[in-house]
């Protein structure tokens, strides 16, 4: 996507470029938003609910995200299911392969935070924001498919509000917390009460 | 041949060990020195043991017990083979000579408890990878990334 980048760092520059680049963002919003391809990263139970959404009782076709096995082919990755310190150099090669823009869900607990392996785990690594950017955190053990196609819409929300200017991000209109969103360990209180 | 009979030849073949085999409800167990184990296992296959199901380890602190769980399909009996090794030198012999099932199984032990297979054709770390140190099922293993439990949960 380096023409684009290079086209919205250009039309910052040009006197009037800002009516021009507002639209642009409209449109590589709308158009990169409708059509998510969805790479299953499906490592453990997780999976099965991503594959639940993603027939014919949830459909998840009908909004436009297509799952798709090959991460070359795919913008948003959805991780659903324990990540291991072994399976852990595969994921971040899995994401490196992905053509940018690309996004990240969190699927499930074990994505999130190690969900039930945090605690004494030696093999289990404690959330896969150690290795990849995640943009959208979805919790659940694993989460229903309402859930998860909740995740996507959200998503949709975030890259919709992406610009394409490099100084003009705007504001991501999401519930959902972001991946710069302080987390781990900050909400713990002094004395090891969580808050 | 049935369990009883199975027994009384057990008993013939080990003299020393029959004090320690039990035989209820179509499982046997019978414990083995280390050094006896290969010839041990070679003589409950000739026996009708054909097929290994399952070998693991225990950590008992100053030993490690090995478990071999056998299974004789022509007399529906299962038989538990045990083993101690010494924690200093936890060494024992390969079976995969006579079970080749107990390839991976031996190379689990083997990754996850630290224990030796002699004559094992290709001893490399089976789940953990590679460059991993130690080995983490010993009651003593210690890695700093493990977050303990605390208290109050």
């Amino acid at each position: 996507m380096a023409i684009i980048d290079d086209l919205g760092a250009s039309l910052e520059k040009l006197p009037g470029g800002g009516v021009a680049l507002t639209t642009l963002d409209g449109f590589m919003g709308w158009s990169r938003s409708m059509s998510e391809w969805t790479y299953p990263l499906g490592t453990a139970c997780c999976a099965m609910e991503y594959i639940a959404s993603s027939f014919s009782r949830f459909d998840f076709d009908r909004h436009g995200s297509i799952p798709r096995s090959d991460p070359r082919h795919c913008d948003v990755m959805v991780v659903a299911g324990t990540i291991t310190r072994k399976m852990a150099p595969v994921l971040k090669r899995l994401y490196e392969q992905m053509p940018d823009p690309k996004w990240v869900i969190a699927m499930g607990n074990c994505t999130v935070s190690g969900g039930i392996f945090y605690y004494d785990s030696y093999s289990v690594v404690r959330g896969i924001d150690e290795i990849v950017p995640v943009d959208i955190y979805l919790a659940g053990c694993p989460p229903r498919p309402e859930a998860f196609q909740d995740a996507v819409l959200q998503l949709r929300a975030k890259i919709k509000a992406h610009s394409i200017a490099p100084s003009n991000e705007r504001p991501v209109r999401s519930t959902l917390p972001n991946a710069d969103t302080p987390r781990k360990g900050e909400g713990i209180a002094e004395g090891g009460e969580r808050s | 041949m049935n369990a009883e009979e199975l027994k009384d030849r057990l008993c013939a073949q080990y003299p020393d060990l029959c004090e320690s085999l039990s035989i209820e409800s179509g499982r046997a167990t019978l414990v083995v020195a280390a050094q006896d184990l290969h010839a041990c296992a070679a003589d409950l296959k000739d026996m009708g043991f054909d097929f290994l199901e399952m070998l693991t380890a225990l950590d008992w602190g100053d030993e490690f017990e090995l478990v071999y769980l056998l299974r004789s399909h022509e007399m529906a009996v299962s038989m538990f083979a045990k083993c101690r090794v010494l924690r200093d030198a936890p060494r024992v012999a390969s079976l995969v000579d006579v079970w080749p099932a107990a390839n991976w199984h031996e190379r689990e032990v083997f990754d996850l408890f630290g224990i030796s297979f002699d004559g094992h054709p290709d001893l490399r770390r089976l789940l953990l990878p590679e460059d991993w140190s130690g080995h983490p099922l010993r009651k003593d293993y210690e890695d700093e990334r493990i977050v303990r439990r605390p208290d109050y949960i």
